[in-house]
């Protein structure tokens, strides 16, 4: 009796869903707003590369499709038969490589300023499992797990989806506002890739490697990303949540986990190949 | 003609019928045929995958697939339309056009090129049956990036042993193409005066033997790594991940070009045909091929920018990537001015081919900003990415073999195809391809990952528009397989010139033309 059911819902719902569209507002088009000084970078380069490609595009197309209605043979057009012109052939090949030299220059610099994970205030170690992220906080040495918190139900359609569906998480990575952080990252597995989009940054936290990042937040809020590298069945409900807060509201939150944490001597093993629903979420091990 | 006529005689000496006759076939027209039949039923298999995925991601949740089959299908989609549709297409197009064009016989080696086809089908009996064992089919991605693609079960053994064969059925095939091209080319026939679909071919076949051997090896090593207690990708014992994904893209990279060069000579060949004007700049074309070709040895880290390379490293590829764009825009501005102040009409097959240049570059632009590594960091893995390959892989070389097909259709079968429906096809297939790729794009830059069974609510509407577009683009293409099959059957007949503007060897020939050709070699002017 179920069987029309999920045939039908996926209809009605599209109907649904793109009548009410314009309210929901989902529709975009563009990188989302940037948090911290290199996403706004990257976003401007982006921007500047994008509308570079589009005046390149409509320039050539432009011509290909004046063409394509005026060199019509039903207009009576006649075949000119030349087939080189040498001039022009040199003049369509320094042009792009003069642009391309104007893409290349700032990001270049872009690229300088992103790779330079020096000077930082503190930093925050990522390991990447199947399924779920750890972070330790390496200057206290405190650390937790941080998995996805989206009820099964709502994954196997058996309750409504909450607002963040599949981009919540149990422990949220707390981070202080206007600190340069750095990120170091590994993984214990398979290769996983830590991203928050609104924050820039992206890498692959790679078993037997460690890579760095960096980022300075500088706005609170919540920002939320996935992994962003196939790391097997459950690669898509590995969430990450990061939230921005003041740097003293960050200390005072810090100090209560990391002696919190110390008071706990039970430590809880994990099974490596647990999956997502089958571990206990509040799990934190001593530093 | 002359020539022709006396070899009419040879058409049924001694030779079998029915199933033995395309088991035991040395002849290039039928082994051209069976790679381009071969190569639709492909592309019908991995397309019904495709749309397997697009129906899980209509909406969030789970519904058609579960996440470990699901990364199945995106697996095998890849592998079946890399290794089953677009490869064994092209080289059916040039099983069938390369000794037309050069005034040869027939292919330098017969008995390899049979072998070469008959290996194909058991490799995908082989991959295909993957999906039946216990713990499924490889899951992934067809990158099969180490360690995740250690951790399968024997489904990503069959995988393996299967790419070994479909390396073995290409290299013998490339291997095939390069010989006759050197050997066979009628008297006069000088490499420059070769058609660029000959030349595009000649290049790709010097670029599979070159990175075929490599992802053998890559493979090989994730054999061992599996089963004989290697370490080649397991930080554990000493070996690196990484690796892994530098010899895959060193393969992988110049395999890109293996599926757009061919398809840049079938449009090659077919804009001048309907502009009823000479191919401008064909010299610079021959150029930019092989620099295109060369360059595409240098750049293949542009794939995996995010695993952490040095400042140096980003930045030469980065470079190198970028001036990868000066060869393929004098390809497009050479194709532009071709159109240029001709007299064109826009039969299926221009309608193709003016589309491949113009949706093609979008996948060129695109492909552009990817290089841009600052930005990479953002696109990286992301819709945005599969956007972009399937604007060059389909509307690039799919679309091309298309229009291929429409072109060389009434020469192969000597019937007219329906035009009428042909233009129907094109135009479902233009729109339904569009609305199912281009807000991909946006997919990718608001944040939604590859490869995922389910996503944020946010992404919801455009995964619906793309879904949309998917289950249109997919039943477009049972018209084609209607039209191409109507077209074997019967139709208006079709001449020895079949296109106005069309110029070229395979047009002096009858339509369609005797099982044996240019035996004795035409005289070229």
């Amino acid at each position: 009796m179920s069987r029309i059911a999920p045939a039908l819902t996926p209809t009605l719902a599209a109907a649904l869903v793109l009548m009410c569209a314009p309210a929901r507002a989902a529709w975009d088009l563009n990188l989302p707003p940037p948090v911290t000084p290199m996403a706004a970078q990257i976003l401007d380069l982006h921007n500047l590369i994008l509308w570079i490609c589009v005046v390149i595009f409509i320039g050539v197309f432009g011509v290909m499709f004046y063409s394509t209605f005026a060199h019509r043979k039903s207009r009576g057009h006649r075949a000119a038969q030349f087939s080189h012109n040498t001039r022009l052939e040199i003049l369509w090949s320094v042009i792009p490589a003069v642009i391309l030299v104007v893409m290349a220059v700032p990001s270049t610099l872009t690229l300088i300023e992103m790779e330079d994970t020096t000077r930082s205030d503190l930093s925050v170690k990522i390991t990447g499992y199947q399924w779920f992220w750890e972070y330790e906080y390496m200057d206290s040495g405190y650390s937790f797990y941080s998995r996805l918190s989206t009820p099964r139900e709502q994954i196997e359609n058996r309750a409504a989806k909450g607002e963040h569906y599949l981009l919540e998480v149990d422990n949220e990575l707390v981070l202080p506002v206007g600190k340069k952080v750095r990120f170091v990252l590994t993984a214990n597995d398979v290769i996983h890739a830590w991203w928050v989009p609104k924050l820039g940054i992206k890498k692959d936290a790679i078993p037997g490697y460690v890579s760095e990042m960096w980022a300075v937040i500088e706005k609170e809020g919540v920002y939320r990303g996935q992994c962003a590298e196939l790391c097997g069945k459950d690669h898509g409900f590995m969430p990450i949540v990061v939230r921005a807060v003041p740097a003293a509201e960050f200390e005072a939150w810090l100090g209560e986990r990391a002696a919190s944490a110390a008071n706990i001597t039970e430590t809880v093993t994990l099974d490596p190949g647990a999956t997502v629903s089958d571990v206990d979420p509040t799990v934190t091990v001593g530093g | 003609m002359a020539s022709i006529d006396t070899t009419v005689s040879h058409d049924n000496h001694a030779q079998p019928y029915g199933i033995m006759r395309w088991l035991t076939t040395t002849n290039h027209k039928d082994i051209g045929t069976m790679y381009l039949v071969f190569s639709l039923l492909m592309l019908l298999v991995g397309g019904l995958m495709a749309l397997l995925i697009r129906a899980e991601l209509f909406e969030p949740g789970l519904q058609v697939l579960d996440p470990a089959r699901f990364n199945q299908m995106t697996t095998m989609h890849a592998l079946v339309m890399i290794f089953g549709a677009v490869m064994p297409g092209f080289v059916g197009f040039a099983n069938w056009q390369v000794p037309l064009m050069i005034g040869a016989p027939d292919m330098a080696l017969p008995r390899l090129n049979n072998f070469s086809f008959w290996i194909l089908p058991f490799a995908f009996t082989l991959l295909l049956g993957s999906l039946l064992t216990a713990d499924g089919g490889p899951a992934s991605g067809w990158t099969l990036y180490a360690p995740l693609s250690v951790q399968g079960g024997m489904g990503v053994d069959m995988t393996i042993f299967a790419i070994h064969m479909m390396g073995v059925s290409s290299i013998l095939g490339a291997i095939n193409i390069i010989v006759t091209i050197f050997n066979l080319r009628a008297p006069g026939m000088t490499l420059m005066k070769m058609p660029l679909f000959v030349w595009t071919w000649l290049i790709t076949a010097f670029l599979l033997i070159a990175v075929m051997p490599v992802l053998a090896g890559a493979v090989t090593m994730l054999l061992t790594d599996r089963h004989f207690g290697t370490a080649f990708f397991d930080p554990g014992g000493g070996g690196d991940p990484v690796m892994f994904q530098h010899i895959f893209w060193f393969f992988g990279h110049p395999e890109v070009y293996i599926m757009i060069l061919p398809a840049f000579g079938i449009i090659s060949q077919i804009i001048p045909t309907f502009a009823r004007k000479p191919l401008f700049g064909y010299d610079s074309m021959v150029f930019a091929t092989a620099a295109i070709a060369f360059l595409s040895f240098a750049v293949w880290a542009h794939h995996m920018f995010t695993v952490g390379m040095p400042l140096a490293g980003e930045l030469y590829f980065m470079y190198a990537t970028m001036l990868i764009a000066v060869p393929t825009g004098v390809k497009i501005f050479n194709w532009v001015a071709t159109m240029w102040r001709g007299a064109m009409t826009f039969e299926t097959p221009m309608l193709f081919a003016v589309s491949v240049v113009f949706l093609f570059t979008i996948g060129g632009l695109s492909g552009l900003m990817l290089a841009i590594v600052p930005a990479d960091f953002q696109y990286h893995d992301t819709y945005f990415v599969v956007a972009h390959f399937h604007y060059v892989l389909f509307s690039g070389a799919v679309m091309a073999m298309m229009g291929g097909a429409y072109y060389w259709l009434p020469k192969w079968t000597g019937h007219r195809y329906n035009e009428t429906l042909g233009k129907w096809h094109f135009w479902l297939t233009a729109v339904f391809f569009n609305i199912t790729f281009f807000p991909q794009h946006f997919l990718g830059l608001a944040g939604m990952p590859r490869r995922i069974p389910d996503y944020a609510l946010q992404f919801t509407e455009f995964n619906m528009v793309s879904t949309i577009g998917a289950f249109g683009l997919g039943i477009a293409q049972l018209l084609f397989v209607y039209i191409v099959v109507r077209c074997i059957m019967g139709g208006a007949r079709a001449d020895a010139r079949v296109w106005e503007g069309a110029e070229g060897l395979e047009w002096t020939l009858p339509s369609p033309p005797p099982a044996h050709t240019f035996t004795t070699p035409p005289k070229i002017a």
